[in-house]
């Protein structure tokens, strides 16, 4: 089957099967910052947005995206980049491959919630795992950020 | 400015933060076959019967390989130096399987839907064996995993397959025995640890082609390039001189990429094909045919005097290998001898450590090696032998840690450690932690119950007279630096830390230094990315090459200088003598013309020792005394790593083996069924840490001098992960009582 949707601000039509995952198709598509690292929506690494609310590619079916907008990173460099400062000078980024999906998570964040607390953004961040980093100098680096961009805690 | 103890970002940061195409499946053709793995459903069976004639027909099938497509030969897959220290036991595709998830054939086709649907078409007919799934009960056991007659072992480890035993080995020093009898107190326990799987992000992951010269180029995930050039070169019996192995970027390995476990597939689907074929494996191919922790079961006495100096130690290990020996017979040599050796009053010492097989997935690297398993027993015990005596499990510490110039028990046969802060460790986690207090059992106004713990540990750093490891640095025309190294950054910073050494060594700044990753047709030898090496041999290999480099820039500035120049200075711009400065530039464009004088220096190192960092960890836990839950509140981490050469990295390094010792103290579990499966294979029932269990948690460093080290460092990857199981368990035998003898800690044991 074919479906259209808009990608990075591009329209693409793409081939597909009913039981394809938007992921695949997003590779297939050169969409590389998509990764797969679980297979059971579990890690977060295949993290894109849909219509802008953050999503799993690999437990979205490809068929769904029809008509849709899809955000991946390669459409954020300019904002990943402003982030990615700060994960660098902790030394967050380390393997780097659970990255991709935690900065189009952290960025979504940004927009959605209103009051970052530590544990609204753990919380909120729950979904993505990293095994390198054990989590910590992440959240340095994401308190960092927020507070020079402005987004502090309400309550701090 | 100095280069080294320094946070410097890692020079591929903005390429991984911005999800640009680096790793092994982004920029390998595209147009790859998919290849696929059929595995075996049984334990243990021999192939009857192999039909793939419908599995061929589907469009787009390129090929079905079975044990009759492959060489037929016995080889083994663990990543080590020559000769191998794990058996010759494995063969690409074997008519026996040996394990669920043995590969039975190799799929290729246009797509992976094709490949999955040839999969299914595959009919094979198995006649099923009784399997041996009870590591306990491996030894002598009338079902042999492997009865075959060409299994073989190029070292002495001590395996006999006749029996199931893959390694034995015995280290000693005195008379345990004896000195147990001796001893006013004699602490004594079983414990045990499971088949934890690392966890790393990217799954295993290759491609490989034929290139236009005929050879075949492979493009993988790995710790070890060169390792994995031979282990193809054998399985695939092609020349080792037609292998090239590339290294991308890596999404983490912690040791399961110290085995060439996907390589050897990808490779035969691109001989057999002549295509370009692609193999990644799905997480649950990670759990039932990774290559995880090795299960041990260990029983630990320690005895001590009256005044609480711990005088021996006898610590017996057994460890399963699973189906497959790979670094069986090497693990269970770091099971025993760092962990007995970090007590400085104890010179009697007796280490048994017994391999055996059984049926199931084969076990091999994960950071720490068998030290964490080893630590787990060693540290529990030396904690209950405290309690026994009535002090303080921070005081038996104190008063038995090793100090500088301490022989190290059996480590490496009685090393001394020139390099130990070990008690300074120790003093500096009492303070953070605020022991005297926090390690009390406190009941909170919420009926929680909070406790501290305590352990140490130590690891290595390289093996000594093995491990070897080249780099080649060069200057280019614009001044700065090519540094070629084969060791293999796996998300660790290796490429970032090895400029930082450059750097220091040629004054320069790090961005003059650029660090190519591993191509095994282009970078100098390296053993690999394991055994925290990289650091400390490859570093030193790294000092030498700068020297001598240096040496090199300096005779031809020296020409453009004048004879009369006076004593010459290297910096980053260039070299300075009497007031006049050439400028790296001059000298480099100097030396490309009419001359015959390369500015490029290629040095090797292997050490004669593998100087221990060691590490101090203390653990707050919070129970529930109504679900037995345990919630890890606090953990302080102090290590001596020499000097610290990237202070952000090893900081990260030490937090996330933290997290692994955490998930392996008190989550993490891939238990094997009655029928040889696992129970749990995926991220979704594995219990793999997320940032929502994540501690309050503080590393500090106590940095040593190593002599023998790269501006004094020693390494860091590996002991970070040692000390904090036992801390765990030990807090909560604090709060509870309760001693856990069994990891993952069992709630329901603690109501
Ligand atoms: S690959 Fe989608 S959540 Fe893991
Ligand atoms: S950085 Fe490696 S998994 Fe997160």
């Amino acid at each position: 089957m074919n479906i259209t949707f808009v990608l990075n601000g591009k329209t693409v039509h793409a081939e597909t099967a009913p039981d394809e995952n938007l992921l695949s198709v997003l590779r297939r598509c050169g969409v590389m910052s998509v990764k797969c690292s679980c297979d059971t929506a579990n890690c977060g690494c295949c993290t894109v947005w849909v219509n802008g609310k953050p999503t799993l590619s690999c437990a979205y079916p490809a068929p769904r995206a029809d008509g849709q907008e899809i955000t991946t990173l390669e459409a954020l460099t300019e904002e990943a980049e402003s982030f990615a400062a700060y994960m660098a000078d902790e030394g967050a980024d380390q393997c780097g491959f659970c990255n991709p999906g935690f900065v189009m998570n952290v960025l979504a964040m940004k927009r959605e919630l209103t009051d970052f607390t530590e544990e609204n953004v753990r919380t909120y961040l729950a979904g993505n795992l990293c095994r390198c980093t054990g989590f910590a100098s992440q959240h340095r680096a994401v308190a960092a950020w927020l507070k020079n961009t402005g987004r502090e805690a309400a309550e701090v | 400015m100095k280069q080294i103890s320094r946070p410097v970002r890692k020079k591929d940061a903005f390429a991984l933060l911005t999800g640009k195409p680096v790793y092994t499946a982004d920029i390998f053709q595209q147009d790859a076959l998919t290849v696929r793995l059929l595995r075996s459903p049984h334990a243990f069976a021999d192939i009857t019967g192999i039909d793939t004639s419908a599995a061929l027909k589907v469009p787009g099938v390129a090929c079905v390989l079975t044990w009759r497509d492959v060489p037929d030969i016995r080889f083994t897959i663990a990543g080590q130096a020559v000769p191998e220290w794990s058996p010759y036991d494995r063969k690409l595709l074997d008519s026996t399987v040996r394990y669920v998830g043995d590969p039975v054939a190799i799929v290729a086709a246009e797509t992976p839907a094709a490949a999955d649907k040839a999969l299914k078409l595959i009919r094979v007919t198995y006649r099923v064996k009784e399997p041996l799934l009870d590591a306990r009960a491996a030894l002598d056991n009338p079902i042999l995993v492997h009865p075959e007659s060409d299994w073989r072992t190029v070292a002495d480890f001590g395996a006999d397959a006749k029996r199931n035993l893959c390694a034995h080995e015995i280290d000693r020093v005195g008379d345990a025995e004896a000195k147990l009898k001796e001893c006013a107190y004699v602490a004594e326990g079983t414990y045990h640890t499971g088949q934890v799987s690392q966890c790393f992000m990217e799954p295993y992951t290759t491609g490989a082609y034929t290139d236009s010269f005929g050879r075949m180029t492979v493009v993988s995930s790995t710790q070890i390039p060169f390792h994995v050039r031979r282990i193809v070169s054998t399985a695939l019996q092609i020349p080792l001189r037609n292998v090239r192995v590339i290294k991308p970027r890596v999404g983490g390995g912690f040791g399961a990429k110290q085995t060439a476990v996907s390589e050897i597939y990808a490779a035969a689907a691109a001989k057999a094909t002549g295509r370009p074929c692609m193999l990644q494996y799905t997480r649950q191919e990670i759990f039932e045919a990774g290559s995880p922790r090795h299960e041990m079961e260990i029983t630990v006495r320690v005895g001590a005097d009256s005044e609480g100096h711990i005088l021996a130690i006898d610590h017996r290990v057994l460890s399963n290998t699973g189906a497959y020996g790979e670094h069986g017979p090497t693990t269970i040599q770091l099971s025993g001898r760092q962990p007995t050796s970090i007590y400085r009053y104890a010179k009697d010492i007796y280490f048994e450590g017994t391999v055996v097989y059984t049926n199931t997935v084969p076990a091999g690297a994960y950071r720490g090696f068998g030290v964490t398993q080893g630590a787990f027993a060693v540290e529990s015990t030396v904690n209950e032998l405290a309690r026994q005596i009535g002090i303080d499990p921070i005081e038996i510490r104190r008063i038995n840690l090793l100090r500088e110039g301490d022989v190290m028990g059996i480590y490496d046969n009685g090393e001394v450690t020139e390099s130990c802060r070990f008690i300074d460790c120790l003093n500096r986690a009492d303070e953070l932690f605020g022991w005297k207090e926090n390690a009390k059992r406190r009941v909170m106004p919420d009926g929680m119950i909070r406790a501290g713990g305590i352990a140490a540990a130590m690891q290595g750093s390289g093996i000594a007279f093995v491990d070897t490891a080249t780099a080649t640095v060069r200057l280019v025309e614009d001044g700065s630096y090519i540094l070629e190294i084969g060791a293999a950054d796996m998300g660790t910073g290796c490429d970032t830390i090895l400029a930082q050494i450059a750097a220091e060594a040629l004054g320069c700044s790090v961005d003059r230094v650029h660090t190519a990753a591993v191509d095994t047709d282009h970078s100098p030898y390296d053993t690999g990315s394991y055994a925290s090496s990289t650091t400390y041999v490859t570093g030193n290999a790294v000092v030498k090459a700068c020297a001598a480099l240096k040496a090199k820039i300096l005779t031809a500035a020296g020409a453009l200088l004048g004879p009369d120049a006076g004593e010459m200075t290297l910096d980053g711009s260039g070299v300075s003598a009497g007031g006049r400065t050439v400028s790296l530039r001059e000298i480099s464009l100097h030396t490309q013309s009419g001359q015959s004088v390369m500015l490029q220096a290629t040095e090797s190192h292997s050490g004669k020792v593998s100087p221990p960092p060691f590490i101090v960890s203390m653990a707050e836990i919070e129970l529930d005394p109504g679900t037995g839950r345990v919630r890890v509140t606090r953990l302080v981490n102090v290590i001596d790593c020499g000097t610290v050469i990237n202070t952000a990295l090893a900081r990260v390094q030490a937090e996330g083996a933290a997290m692994q010792a955490l998930g392996m103290a008190l989550t993490e579990r891939a238990a094997v069924g009655e029928n040889g499966r696992l129970h749990e294979h995926s991220l979704l029932t594995y219990g793999m840490p997320t940032r929502l269990d994540i501690p309050e948690i503080t590393v500090d460093f106590c940095p040593s001098y190593e002599e023998t080290g790269p501006f004094g460092a020693k390494s860091i990857g590996e002991v970070a992960i040692n000390a904090t199981a036992p801390a765990i368990t030990e807090a909560v035998y604090n709060a509870s009582g309760i001693r856990v003898h069994s990891l993952p800690v069992n709630p329901e044991n603690l109501i």
